[in-house]
């Protein structure tokens, strides 16, 4: 059980996939100059997150290996990633529609994003079984969605503050993003 | 090689039937209109239109909720695209600009702000507690510069925002950011259709108007040198600024708080200039118009409230048609005031401009006989609004009134209108005390009455009539017995030789607060008299309404004191799609209050022909509750008077007598505004 709780630390906060492995940062300057944008994205990267981990744990084991075509893992991960989302929108569009409309616009957005890509090879190269797999893809999503959502709160203070003209935008976005990152980097001795 | 060709081929294989199955069985469906808006929009999910996303704008637009330019990202060619998916002319949309509505900056703000924080508003409102509304105005720290997208709105010398009406595309985004609502984005027809409220920020003299002009907003066009968009800014609430201009007894000037100080502003004048300026430059200036829409509107009446719901309806693109039963327009502007106050010719440029604006007039209409509701409903007008005045004259109800000699005002006055020979003998005297009184005598004694005198019940106090009036006709050598009322009419062989008339005390005061009238016994006087004129009051004739057999009204509901009942507001009747405005349900009012009811009842048929049913904001300000703010400071100036034909040139023509301000006077006097706002004022407004 420790084992499952350290993971979880781990992947929040020491090795956030955001912050620690940078990973998935174009969804993070897209859609976190607003708070309820930024939680929509963090729900939306949670689903996605934890299906892909687990459906490419399946395809990695059940179907790469057996074939023996490991090193085609990165063009199956795509293909089966891009797949599944589209049709996990067009399913969720009949089939629940509120949840369509809360996720609906943020889907396409992470459709092979390189957080996704990331973490379900992270999964591989651990060398995690299925609950941990799935465990750990959980977790790598909450800790994004929480880097995400504490971007955002700072980023909506940004339109109170006088920023330097070449700085603004983008630019103020990654020097936050990157003092964000030296902050996190405290958390290396947790574990 | 086999097995990655076969288990890659398989992958795209199966992704592909799964997709394609998926959106067989999961196929939802979806409105091709919306779809063919998205495919039309960039797609680049950009949020700069406030939607989300790109499907969720062309959601929006397919409902109607947002222009076909909604997107900010596109440029003008994906304007154009949506638009010819949606049917629509390209351009269609009015032009909105951002435009400050406060015109202080933090140097005239009564309570100083001081603070050293964040450079921007919304930081400093935050910290002030968020409840400095009035004290200060636009706190000039430029958030909406800095929000701007387009780059569009610079900071002004007098710490004002200044939009740059060229880059503005109306997209709002100030508006969201301003902490104190200096900056709104409007457009004309927002203008039109607007009604004061309680939180807008208005000076004293817009909150008086009944017609609600943008008083201190075209005084200040004016002390710019601005005419042209002085005359815009007064016709976005009035149509008829020359004729207002002229004869409007101007309430506003009453509560213009620079008549604390000294005199109050020239409020009328200078609107009559700009109005002036217009009609010397030979040719209307252009004025918005949204393109037509394909509704009609039938209008009963071309009087000021007929002519002003004809104007706004116009602009709004309605197609209007109004019945008019005399053969001009005009209503009592025509009929009932005399050329010398408001020349023909002047009148007549004026009409045609709201004319030119494609109203169509048919002459000669009388409703009731040439035509009724159900026959306009019929002819496919969607709605209708009645405007048919106040027409018909109070009889005096003494002894002897059928005797030759003696004229109803109202008759008199529409007779000149037709331009008929209107002879009156040597002694003429006027019953009443209001405007056409004072008209039918200064009339008179144009047209040859050596002696002429009006009787009024009341004592001079009490005339309803506009002051000036009295003051000219007493100018003119018009003699005034108040406190004395008619009490038989003397004939002699039928032909009236005079009238005897009892001397009245003032007793206790009425429900109308005016203190009443009572006879003094056996004070009776006859005066020797070739002509009386009854100018007692005025009624709507309500003749044009169908009538059921037993001589009750058939369509629209009457009040008890003989007027057509309809909302304050909202100007709809008993019947639904037909409004009412103007005399014929207040009884006889001024100009500009007819004005304000057409200008009301447009916006109520315009909100009508879209959702058939009308609403009113809950709150709209009452003139009776304005509070004013006390000026200290202000160094006195005096105002200016308008130059008048002396009385010797007045005799026996009818040439206007008021002659206008010269630009001089109208920018010395316009610089004489206070610039006020609800509270507020600039007692340095003249440096």
């Amino acid at each position: 059980m420790s084992d499952y709780l350290l993971l979880m630390v781990s992947a929040i906060l020491i090795n956030n996939i955001l912050l620690a492995k940078f990973l998935g940062n174009c969804p993070f300057l897209g859609t976190s100059k607003r708070m309820d944008t930024a939680m929509g994205m963090a729900m939306a990267v949670v689903f996605v997150l934890t299906l892909s981990g687990v459906i490419t744990w399946l395809v990695q084991y059940y179907v790469l290996i057996p074939l023996n075509i490991e090193y085609l893992q990165t063009i199956f991960f795509i293909l089966v990633i891009a797949f599944l989302v589209q049709f996990v929108e067009i399913v969720l569009q009949k089939t629940a529609p509120a949840l369509f409309r809360a996720l609906g616009i943020y889907l396409p957005l992470i459709t092979t994003n390189c957080a996704v890509l990331g973490v379900a090879i992270i999964n591989i190269n651990e060398e995690f079984g299925f609950f941990k797999t799935m465990f750990y893809s959980f977790s790598s999503a909450v800790g994004f969605g929480l880097a995400l959502v504490l971007f955002a709160g700072i980023r909506e203070r940004f339109a109170l503050v006088r920023i330097p003209k070449p700085l603004d935008g983008t630019a103020i976005g990654l020097i936050t993003a990157g003092l964000m990152a030296l902050a996190f980097s405290g958390f290396a001795g947790l574990v | 090689m086999l097995a990655e060709a076969i288990s890659l081929g398989s992958l795209g294989l199966f992704s592909a039937v799964g997709l394609g199955l998926a959106a067989k069985f999961f196929a939802v469906k979806q409105d091709p209109l919306v779809q063919a808006i998205e495919e039309a929009l960039p797609g680049a999910n950009c949020g700069g239109c406030g939607f989300a996303g790109c499907s969720g704008a062309a959601a929006a637009i397919a409902k109607g909720l947002a222009p076909v330019n909604v997107c900010v990202g596109g440029g003008p060619e994906v304007g154009l695209a949506v638009a010819a998916i949606m049917g629509v002319e390209p351009g269609f949309k009015e032009p909105e600009f951002a435009k400050p509505k406060c015109r202080y900056g933090e140097e005239d703000a009564e309570t100083k702000f001081i603070y050293a924080g964040i450079q921007d508003c919304r930081a400093a409102m935050l910290l002030s507690g968020g409840a400095k509304v009035c004290e200060i105005g636009c706190l000039g720290l430029g958030s909406c510069v800095r929000a701007c997208p387009f780059e569009a709105i610079a900071i002004g010398p007098d710490g004002l925002p200044v939009v740059d009406e060229k880059k503005c595309t109306g997209c709002g985004t100030c508006e969201r950011i301003c902490p104190k609502h200096i900056i709104s984005v409007t457009s004309a027809s927002k203008r039109i259709l607007a009604l004061n409220q309680q939180d807008d920020c208005l000076a004293p003299c817009q909150q008086t108007c009944p017609a609600q002009i943008n008083i201190p907003e075209y005084i200040s066009q004016i002390s710019q040198g601005n005419y042209e968009q002085a005359v815009r800014v007064i016709k976005e609430k009035n149509p008829l600024p020359l004729t207002c201009g002229r004869v409007c007894p101007h309430p506003c000037e009453a509560k213009c708080r620079r008549g604390t100080v000294d005199e109050p502003v020239n409020i009328n004048h200078l609107k009559r200039f700009a109005a002036d300026y217009e009609l010397l430059s030979g040719k209307a200036f252009d004025t918005f118009t949204l393109p037509k829409n394909g509704h009609k509107v039938a209008i009963v009446g071309g009087g000021p409230g007929g002519l002003s719901a004809a104007f706004y309806l116009a602009r709004m693109g309605y197609e209007c048609t109004i019945f008019e039963a005399m053969p001009k327009l005009g209503g009592m502007l025509r009929y009932g005031i005399p050329e010398y106050r408001l020349p023909k010719k002047t009148l007549d440029w004026e009409i045609q401009a709201i004319l030119d604006l494609g109203v169509n007039v048919e002459y000669n209409k009388v409703m009731g006989e040439d035509f009724t509701i159900d026959s306009l409903k019929k002819d496919g007008f969607e709605a209708v609004f009645l405007a048919a005045g106040a027409w018909g004259s109070r009889l005096l109800g003494v002894e002897g009134e059928d005797v030759q000699g003696v004229l109803p005002g109202t008759s008199f006055l529409i007779d000149r209108g037709l331009e008929k020979e209107t002879p009156v003998g040597q002694r003429v005297v006027i019953v009443g005390g209001g405007n056409t009184a004072i008209d039918a005598a200064r009339t008179s004694w144009r047209l040859g009455a050596k002696e002429v005198t009006v009787l009024y019940r009341r004592s001079r106090k009490e005339t309803p009539a506009n002051d000036i009036e009295v003051e000219e006709a007493e100018h003119e050598g018009i003699k005034f017995h108040f406190l004395a009322a008619p009490t038989r009419l003397v004939g002699e062989n039928g032909k009236l030789t005079g009238i005897e008339f009892i001397k009245m005390e003032l007793g206790e005061p009425d429900a109308s607060g005016r203190r009443r009238p009572v006879p003094v016994e056996g004070s009776e006087t006859v005066l020797p008299v070739d002509n009386v004129i009854a100018a007692i009051g005025q009624f709507p004739d309500l003749d044009f309404i169908q009538k059921t057999k037993d001589g009750l009204e058939k369509d629209v509901k009457v009040t008890r004191w003989k007027t057509v009942e309809a909302k304050d507001t909202t100007m709809d009747t008993s019947v639904p799609g037909v409004f009412a405005g103007g005399d014929v349900v207040s009884g006889p009012q001024t100009v500009v209050e007819a004005i304000g009811a057409g200008r009301r009842a447009a916006r109520s048929i315009h909100q009508y022909v879209a959702t058939q049913s009308m609403e009113a904001p809950a709150n709209l300000i009452n003139a009776k509750d304005i509070m004013l703010v006390m000026p200290e400071n202000v160094p006195p100036a005096p105002r200016v008077k308008m130059a008048e034909l002396n009385v010797e040139q007045r005799r026996l023509n009818f040439e206007e007598v008021d002659l206008g301000l010269t630009e001089d006077q109208a920018r010395a006097e316009s610089k004489r505004c206070l610039t006020c706002g609800r509270y507020c004022y600039k007692p340095n407004a003249a440096a």
